[in-house]
């Protein structure tokens, strides 16, 4: 396979808080019903976690399981390890209903860092930042496009948008950003 | 504004990360039907004064199709129900009731009597 170039090449702002590209991760999109034992293994043999509880987020010990839909999970893994974790996965599953597909290139992660995250993502989405909890995914919308937004901490946001549009996040984010822009509004 | 509750993955969803389906609970005529069936499965859609029928879609989230049931005028949401499902909840129903006595809305309507 060719290397993976990431969307941004490593692209950095630095206002009142910082948004960065994230390393890219390997990822896995597991769609199967998600109540079904042999998924729970498959995700557990894959990444460490457990099944994440809807809109959640669960953490192992070789990766992280993201709840996107009731029917659907993305796995997210070193880059590395994929074509070997997703044969496992559809080795585990393959008398089961399910779909898995290696969409490390489909997504881009940028991260948002700083006392101030909450308030920044609060400017370009819908959610309510101030009830959001660490650890909660909510898929939703950036300015004019979809993305995932977790909190890992009430200083750490991870924004996972499509590749396409990682550019367009990423000056959203940084014009939310800006210095000057503050409006203390948490 | 409105923000609805998307039953799949239990979000209070504004509007914005929705996006609209029309009208619910139709009933597709394809090949074969007759010409007045096909007519108004294609083209005749309510357009209430009150209560009306819509199919949703969590289209920035989850992704899924949902049902919802809201007034028109007051843009009072009466709730949200998965869309595998030929009627409304009695819930719904009872709730609509219970805002607008008397209301219709095709072959449903108040005290569940055929119009």
């Amino acid at each position: 396979m060719s290397d993976l170039q990431s969307a941004l090449q490593g692209a950095r702002f630095d206002g009142y808080v910082s948004v960065f590209e994230a390393q890219p991760a390997g990822m896995i999109q597991l769609r199967a019903d998600l109540a079904e034992d042999a998924v729970a293994h498959a995700v557990h043999r894959a990444t460490g976690a457990t099944i994440p509880q809807p809109l959640g987020l669960s953490t192992g010990d070789r990766g992280e399981a993201l709840w996107m839909a009731p029917d659907e999970l993305l796995l997210r893994v070193l880059t590395d390890a994929i074509p070997e974790l997703l044969a496992d996965v559809q080795d585990d599953l393959r008398d089961h209903h399910h779909l898995a597909l290696d969409v490390s290139a489909m997504r881009t992660e940028i991260r948002v860092e700083g006392a101030a995250v909450r308030e920044v993502l609060a400017k370009v989405t819908p959610v309510d930042m101030e009830t959001l909890k660490p650890g909660t995914v909510r898929r939703t919308r950036l300015a004019q496009v979809a993305a995932a937004i977790w909190l890992s901490n009430d200083e750490t946001a991870h924004v996972l948008c499509f590749r396409s549009v990682a550019t367009y996040v990423f000056d959203v984010l940084s014009v939310s950003a800006r210095k000057g822009g503050e409006v203390g509004a948490f | 504004m409105l923000i609805l509750h998307c039953p799949y993955c239990g979000v209070d969803a504004d509007e914005t990360e929705l996006s609209p389906g029309g009208e619910a609970h139709l009933t597709r005529h394809g090949p074969g039907s007759d010409d007045t069936d096909f007519e108004s499965y294609l083209f005749m859609r309510e357009n209430p004064k009150g209560p009306q029928f819509e199919r949703w879609r969590h289209a920035m989230g989850c992704g899924k199709w949902f049902h919802a049931a809201r007034h028109t005028v007051t843009m009072q949401v009466f709730g949200t129900y998965p869309a595998q499902t030929q009627r409304p909840p009695q819930e719904i129903l009872d709730r609509i009731s219970a805002a607008q006595p008397g209301w219709r809305w095709r072959d449903l309507g108040d005290e569940g009597q055929r119009a």
